[in-house]
């Protein structure tokens, strides 16, 4: 296994995926060529890269997203860590792949439901039905999610009624209420204003010695503020990989450098 | 040129534009005009006419050949009986239907042509339901003229109503709401029971309403599967004092709806039969306005707690 001497990882880490040879289709359009990378465990790994890059199509591989839509089909694998378990085999249950790998979205889509309802669903939808168990484990997620503090006298209200940098983090507290293994972030802080954005990525810095992250950003500032590891894609197919800190001091490619100077993108 | 020409110009350009600007403002109030006029002097005609004869007495009193003390008792009873059985056969009906188009259905050919189908179904004129509902319900399936036959042939005249309402309901729910509950590791059926359907509720309740009261006053299809035009009895009520409470001996019963007692009355040569016409008219026309007030209620009422 390949050890990266970091600046700001503090131990060698263990890898939680391994992307091998993906290839992704809608229909006839290749969206993804070959990407090859891994994922360590309890790390956030951005993925940076111009608009149609294939970064968004990318991430939503690791929770089968693309499944819920007809003509679309991968190859090559990602395997999970430590079952050693490729989430893209046909014959493994996308289901099952959302179960232990959880989703935040650009735009904050809570359910038209209470702030409990809205964390609790997880866990109904898991079977949890004692009312104890899902009180303490929807204030555990508002918790890491920093936001029981503002919403603990009004758990009943509607979610829509919260601000939108609440309604984010209300998300990520109902991506979190499950315990996933990792949590996909798909430009969490486009729909947000600089305060609400300076919050969440605040929050991810927070959550990060729980739960393996990925984060897709168009803002590399943020990728270099809230990462440990960045890919730089472009035209579906990862140019480089490595260390939060040498893709952004000393990139080895010619085009993220041009990229993360500001030269194109 | 100028500027003061060229200003000029302009301003003659602006103006004889603005004179078509008029002449359409005029137009589509003329056509409003003609559209609300006749609606309010047939309502006033008949306001005039059937409002003497609104009394407690019309709404308790069966059909009689003497107007004055003729009601219609059996009339709103049965409407109200056929609505009944058309809501529970239609919404159940449709709203799977909806449903399934919307979320299970693949997208190809024959989904393609079921949904053309459907739409053009709602376009098929109510007396070839009758006619299809006096061969199946009336006749093969046994039926006989009943108060179950004219829901069932009602439910499937605005089947197409509620599937339709249902589907465009469905669909105004953002596909990011959707994605939510997939990524949480939601089956389609949990999506569909926890979300898809709660949050299109008032859409297709609207679609329900606005269905049930096209069906209220449907003359065509009932008269085709054999209502009695004259009938001075309730069927035996749903509601029993004994054990088990509950009673379906009304669904097999004849039965008459009020279109068709309205229509009893004005083919008598009696002027006061057309009083009790425009009496019962009127209170058609009610209930078919009290529906679609709910429907316009629900719609922006219900509707106000989801915001996308």
């Amino acid at each position: 296994m390949q050890i990266f001497k970091l600046a700001n990882a503090a131990s060698p880490t263990t890898q939680k995926a391994a992307v091998n040879k993906l290839n992704f289709y809608y229909g006839g359009y290749q969206a993804l060529k070959n990407i090859n990378m891994v994922v360590h465990e309890k790390q956030v790994t951005a993925l940076i890269g111009p608009s149609g890059c294939g970064k968004s199509t990318f991430l939503r591989c690791f929770n089968r997203m693309h499944d819920l839509y007809p003509h679309n089909h991968y190859e090559g694998e990602i395997l999970l860590y430590p079952d050693n378990e490729n989430i893209l085999s046909p014959e493994v249950d996308p289901i099952e792949v959302r179960m232990r790998i959880s989703m935040v979205f650009q735009k904050p889509n809570p359910f038209p439901k209470s702030i409990f309802e809205n964390v609790a669903y997880g866990l109904r939808i898991r079977g949890v039905k004692r009312r104890s168990i899902l009180e303490e484990r929807v204030e555990n997620a508002l918790r890491n999610a920093a936001l029981w503090g503002e919403v603990k006298d009004r758990l009943g209200d509607l979610a829509f009624n919260l601000s939108g940098g609440q309604q984010q983090r209300l998300c990520i507290a109902r991506a979190l209420a499950t315990d996933p293994e990792i949590l996909l972030f798909d430009e969490p802080t486009s729909a947000l204003d600089p305060i609400a954005t300076a919050s969440i990525e605040e929050l991810i810095s927070d959550i990060k010695n729980k739960v393996t992250i990925l984060i897709v950003t168009h803002n590399m500032q943020q990728a270099a503020r809230v990462s440990d590891y960045t890919a730089y894609m472009y035209m579906g197919e990862l140019i480089e990989f490595g260390a939060t800190d040498n893709i952004f001091i000393k990139p080895k490619n010619k085009q993220t450098e041009d990229y993360i100077t500001g030269r194109f993108g | 040129m100028n500027n003061t020409d060229n200003i000029n110009e302009i301003r003659t350009i602006i103006a004889r534009h603005k004179r078509w600007d008029l002449l359409a403002l005029v137009a589509g109030i003329i056509a409003l005009m003609i559209a609300v006029l006749t609606f309010i002097a047939l309502f006033g005609n008949m306001v005039i006419d059937g409002m003497p004869r609104l009394t407690w007495e019309f709404f308790t009193s069966f059909p009689s050949r003497k107007p004055e003390i003729a009601g219609i008792l059996s009339a709103w009873v049965g409407t109200t009986l056929v609505m009944l059985v058309t809501a529970a056969a239609a919404v159940p009906l449709g709203v799977a239907a909806g449903v399934y188009l919307e979320e299970y259905a693949p997208k190809n050919f024959i989904t393609e042509i079921i949904e053309i189908n459907v739409t053009n179904l709602a376009g098929v004129p109510s007396i070839i339901y009758g006619l299809l509902a006096l061969g199946l319900f009336v006749y093969q399936l046994g039926l006989g003229q009943s108060i179950l036959a004219a829901g069932l042939t009602l439910a499937l005249l605005i089947l197409p109503i509620v599937i339709v309402a249902t589907r465009e309901a469905i669909r105004s729910i953002p596909v990011t709401i959707r994605e939510g509950a997939y990524a949480l590791g939601a089956t389609k059926w949990q999506t569909v029971a926890d979300h898809v359907v709660p949050y299109s509720a008032a859409g297709i309740l609207t679609g329900i309403i606005i269905g049930l009261a096209r069906a209220i006053g449907e003359t065509a299809p009932i008269i085709t599967i054999g209502a009695l035009t004259f009938i001075a009895f309730l069927p035996p009520s749903p509601v029993q004092d004994q054990f088990p409470f509950l009673s379906f001996e009304w669904l097999m019963e004849p039965f008459t709806v009020m279109p068709i007692q309205m229509f009893n009355w004005i083919s008598r040569p009696q002027e006061a039969f057309q009083h009790n016409a425009a009496a019962a008219g009127l209170v058609l026309v009610l209930m078919t306005l009290l529906m679609n007030g709910l429907a316009i209620y629900l719609r922006y009422h219900l509707r106000k707690k989801i915001k996308w």
